[in-house]
C-alpha cells in the first residue's frame, strides 16, 4: 500500500478518532457512523494504544500501525499464552481465536500513521555512544550481535515478524528488553532475543534504548522486505516464531 | 466413674460415631477398583469421549496458559485457597495412565483419586457424579489417547483446615451425595438429555448458583445465580425472566446464544466466553436443542426481589455526558445499540438485573465476545479501567440502568472499587 493512500486515511481514520477521545474526552460524540470493518471491530485495542501509541498511568501502550504482521500475531498469541505479562491485555483477547488475531494484526501492520518526532536525548556522551556502538556494530568480545543485524539497516524491523526500533519510548524499550532479562517476556523457543539480552548488563540496556529513543524515523518506514543475511562466519541465531493460523488444524477453541 | 471421666467418654464415643457416619457418609456407592468390568474400548467410544470431554469443558481448566493441553497447572482461585488442576493426559507417573477406568470412574462418581484421597470440589464431581459409568468410560479412553505429557502435579495451595483430608471429608459429608441421573417419565426424551447434560457434565450448577460461606450448593437453589467468588462475574439465574432465564425465548435463540456466543439482544461474556469457546459451541445441534429444551422449562422462582434502596443519588448530569461520552458512540443516544455487533442497553437484562459486578467488569477490561465458527470476527469494547474513576463508573453505570426505561438500583463507588481493587495485574 502506498503512503497517504484514500484508503490507508480510510482505515486510519477510526484509529485517529479513538485517539481524540483519549486526548480531549470534551469534543467526542459526534461520533464516527458505524461501520461494519475491521477499525470498527478493534477500536477495544486502538482506545488504549492509539495511533502512534500512547503514555497511560500504569505504562506505554506502543503504536500498532505498520508493525509487521507477523511480529504483532506473535505479541497477541504471547499474551494470550503466558510469554508475555499484563492481565488486561490477556483478558481482552483470552476468547479470540487464532485466525482473527492474525487478521486484526494483519489490520494493525497495513495501516500508515506518521511517527512522532523523536524525544531528544537525556544521556550523557559516552552512553549514547555505547548505545550505538550495540546497536549499529554489536559487541563482538560479548558475542553480541548489532541490533541493526536482524532488525534492519534502518531499524525499520524485517517481515514477516521482526519489529522496527524506532519510534518507541526509551522507558517503553528499557522496560522491554529488562523484563526480557528477568524472564518476564518471552518469545516463541528458540527465544533468540533471549539469548542477546543475557548478554548484555543494564547499563547496556540503558544506553541502546537512550540511542534509539532519540533517532528519528527513516524517511520509508517501512520494515525490511526480509531480514538481513548473517555476516559470512558468524554462527547464526535461531529464532521461533508462531505457525500461521492456515497451517494449524482447526482455530478458535483448539487446544493452546 | 467420675463425672468428668464419664463425660470425657460421652463425647469420644460421639467423636467416634460422628467420624465413623463421616467415614461411611464418603465411602457410600463406591464401586470396587479392582474389579476389571466391562470396559471395552472402540473407535466409536473414543469419538464419544472427544465430544463429551468437550462437553465438560475438561480442558478449560485442565490447561495451564501456554501449556500442554490436558496436562493441568491452571490454578483456581477459590476463597480457601489456590486449587491446582491435574495432568490427565495418559502420563505413567505424572497423570493418569496408571489409572483404570474403574479409577476414573472413581474420580468422576465419588470424588476420590486413584491413590484414595478425596478430590477438592473445585473439580465439580458434584455435578459429574450423574455422568453415566458409560460416559465416563468414554472420557477415560479419549483421555488415554492424548500424547502423555510428562508434568508433575503442582500441590494445591490451601488455607488450614482446607488443606486436610478430614476436613474434606466434612465438607463432603455436609454437600456431597453420589447420585445418577434419575430421569423423568412424564417429560421427552429430549427434555432428559438436556437435564442430563447441563446437570451433569455441563456442570452449570458450579457457577450459576449461589453458595454458602463453605462454597456448598443448596439443591433448591441450583441454577438460581451466583457470584463467582474471587473472579467476581455473577453468573445470572437462569430461571428467572429478570435475569437470563429462557422460558421466554424462542429456542433457536437460545441455541444460537450457546452455539455463536451471542443472538438478537444477547452475547457471552466473561467466564461464560470461555464456556461457549471450549464447549458449548462444540456441541451437536440435537444436544443444544435439548440444553435449551430443559432450560426453558426451568420454573419461574417468583416476583423479583425490589431494587435495593438507592444509595446516594448521583449527579444525573454528568452521568449522562459521560455516557455521551464514553459509550453512545457504540451503544447509542437512547441505549439502543447496534444489530449484529453492540449489545443495546435500554432493556436489557444483563443492565437491569440486580447484580451489578459484570456491568463493573465490563466496563473496567471491555472485552470481545467469543471469536466462533458463526460469529468469527467480534466486536471489542475497550477497556476503562485507566481512563475512568470509580465514582465516574458508578455514575455512568447509575446513569445506564435507570435510564431509557431501565429501572434498577444505582452503584456507588464502593463497589466499583472493590472489582477494582481485586484485579491482579
Amino acid at each position: 500500500m502506498k503512503k497517504n493512500s484514500p484508503l490507508a486515511a480510510r482505515l486510519a481514520a477510526p484509529a485517529a478518532m479513538a485517539a481524540a477521545l483519549w486526548l480531549a474526552p470534551g469534543a467526542a460524540s459526534a461520533a464516527a457512523p458505524f461501520e461494519d470493518t475491521l477499525a470498527q471491530r478493534t477500536l477495544a485495542c486502538t482506545a488504549c494504544h492509539g495511533p502512534q501509541g500512547r503514555a497511560a498511568p500504569d505504562g506505554y501502550y506502543p503504536r500498532l500501525a505498520g508493525k509487521p504482521a507477523g511480529y504483532l500475531y506473535n505479541q497477541l498469541l504471547n499474551f494470550r499464552e503466558g510469554r508475555r505479562h499484563y492481565g488486561l491485555m490477556t483478558q481482552l483477547i483470552d476468547p479470540l481465536s487464532d485466525a482473527y488475531l492474525l487478521e486484526i494484526a494483519q489490520h494493525f501492520s497495513s495501516l500508515q500513521v506518521p511517527y512522532p518526532a523523536p524525544a531528544p536525548a537525556q544521556a550523557g556522551a559516552d552512553v549514547l555512544r555505547r548505545g550505538e556502538q550495540l546497536v549499529t556494530r554489536g559487541d563482538a568480545a560479548r558475542q553480541v550481535p548489532a541490533c541493526v543485524q536482524c532488525h534492519g539497516q534502518a531499524m525499520t524491523g524485517a517481515a514477516p515478524a521482526v519489529p522496527g526500533l524506532l519510534g518507541l519510548p526509551r522507558d517503553y524499550l528499557n522496560a522491554q528488553l529488562g523484563a526480557w532479562k528477568a524472564g518476564q517476556r518471552r518469545a516463541h523457543a528458540p527465544d533468540c532475543m533471549k539469548a542477546v539480552v543475557e548478554r548484555l548488563s543494564l547499563e547496556d540496556i540503558n544506553a541502546a534504548a537512550s540511542w534509539l529513543a532519540a533517532q528519528p524515523l527513516p524517511a520509508d518506514t517501512h520494515p525490511a522486505a526480509a531480514r538481513p543475511a548473517w555476516p559470512p562466519g558468524s554462527p547464526a541465531m535461531q529464532c521461533g516464531s508462531a505457525p500461521l493460523p492456515v497451517a494449524r488444524a482447526g482455530g478458535a477453541g483448539e487446544p493452546r | 466413674m467420675k463425672l468428668r471421666a464419664k463425660l470425657a467418654l460421652g463425647l469420644l464415643a460421639l467423636a467416634v460415631v460422628a467420624a465413623a457416619l463421616v467415614w461411611w457418609l464418603n465411602l457410600r456407592d463406591e464401586a470396587d477398583v479392582k474389579t476389571t468390568a466391562a470396559y471395552a474400548p472402540s473407535e466409536s467410544l473414543l469419538a464419544r469421549g472427544a465430544y463429551l470431554a468437550r462437553a465438560g469443558n475438561c480442558m478449560g481448566c485442565h490447561t495451564a496458559r501456554g501449556g500442554a493441553p490436558y496436562a493441568g497447572g491452571l490454578g483456581i482461585a477459590t476463597p480457601f485457597g489456590t486449587v491446582f488442576t491435574s495432568n490427565l493426559t495418559p502420563d505413567a507417573n505424572t497423570g493418569i495412565g496408571s489409572w483404570s477406568a474403574a479409577h476414573f470412574w472413581r474420580a468422576m462418581h465419588n470424588g476420590r483419586s486413584k491413590n484414595g484421597r478425596l478430590l477438592y470440589p473445585a473439580f465439580p464431581y458434584t455435578s459429574y457424579t450423574q455422568v453415566t459409568r458409560q460416559d465416563s468410560d468414554a472420557i477415560y479412553t479419549y483421555l488415554h489417547s492424548l500424547p502423555a505429557v510428562n508434568q508433575t502435579n503442582r500441590p494445591h495451595a490451601l488455607r488450614f483446615p482446607f488443606n486436610l483430608q478430614p476436613a474434606l471429608a466434612v465438607w463432603r459429608a455436609l454437600y456431597f451425595r453420589p447420585g445418577a441421573y434419575q430421569p423423568d417419565s412424564g417429560r421427552s426424551a429430549e427434555w432428559n438429555r438436556g437435564a442430563y447434560l447441563v446437570g451433569g457434565l455441563g456442570h452449570c450448577s458450579a457457577c450459576h448458583s449461589p453458595r454458602d460461606a463453605l462454597g456448598g450448593i443448596r439443591q433448591s437453589l441450583a441454577l438460581g445465580g451466583g457470584l463467582i467468588p474471587v473472579q467476581n462475574w455473577y453468573a445470572p439465574s437462569l430461571s428467572s425472566p429478570h435475569e437470563a432465564g429462557v422460558a421466554g425465548w424462542d429456542r433457536a435463540r437460545i441455541v444460537a446464544l450457546l452455539k455463536d456466543g451471542v443472538a438478537p439482544g444477547a452475547s457471552v461474556s466473561g467466564p461464560m466466553a470461555e464456556v461457549v469457546l471450549g464447549s458449548t459451541q462444540h456441541l451437536s445441534p440435537a444436544d443444544l436443542d435439548a440444553m435449551a429444551t430443559y432450560l426453558q422449562s426451568l420454573p419461574d422462582p417468583g416476583p423479583r426481589p425490589a431494587p435495593a434502596p438507592a444509595g446516594a443519588p448521583f449527579n444525573g448530569e454528568r452521568a449522562a455526558k459521560l455516557y455521551a461520552q464514553h459509550c453512545a458512540q457504540c451503544h447509542g443516544e437512547q441505549g439502543q445499540g447496534v444489530a449484529n455487533a453492540y449489545p443495546p442497553l435500554a432493556g436489557n437484562r444483563a443492565v437491569t438485573m440486580a447484580s451489578s459486578e459484570n456491568l463493573v467488569q465490563m466496563v473496567l477490561n471491555g472485552g470481545f465476545a467469543p471469536a466462533t465458527a458463526g460469529n468469527p470476527r467480534p466486536f471489542g469494547m475497550p477497556p476503562f479501567v485507566l481512563v475512568l474513576s470509580d465514582d465516574e463508573v458508578a455514575e455512568v453505570l447509575s446513569h445506564i440502568r435507570t435510564a431509557w426505561g431501565n429501572q434498577a438500583g444505582v452503584l456507588t463507588p464502593l463497589e466499583v472499587h472493590r472489582i477494582r481493587a481485586n484485579q491482579g495485574r
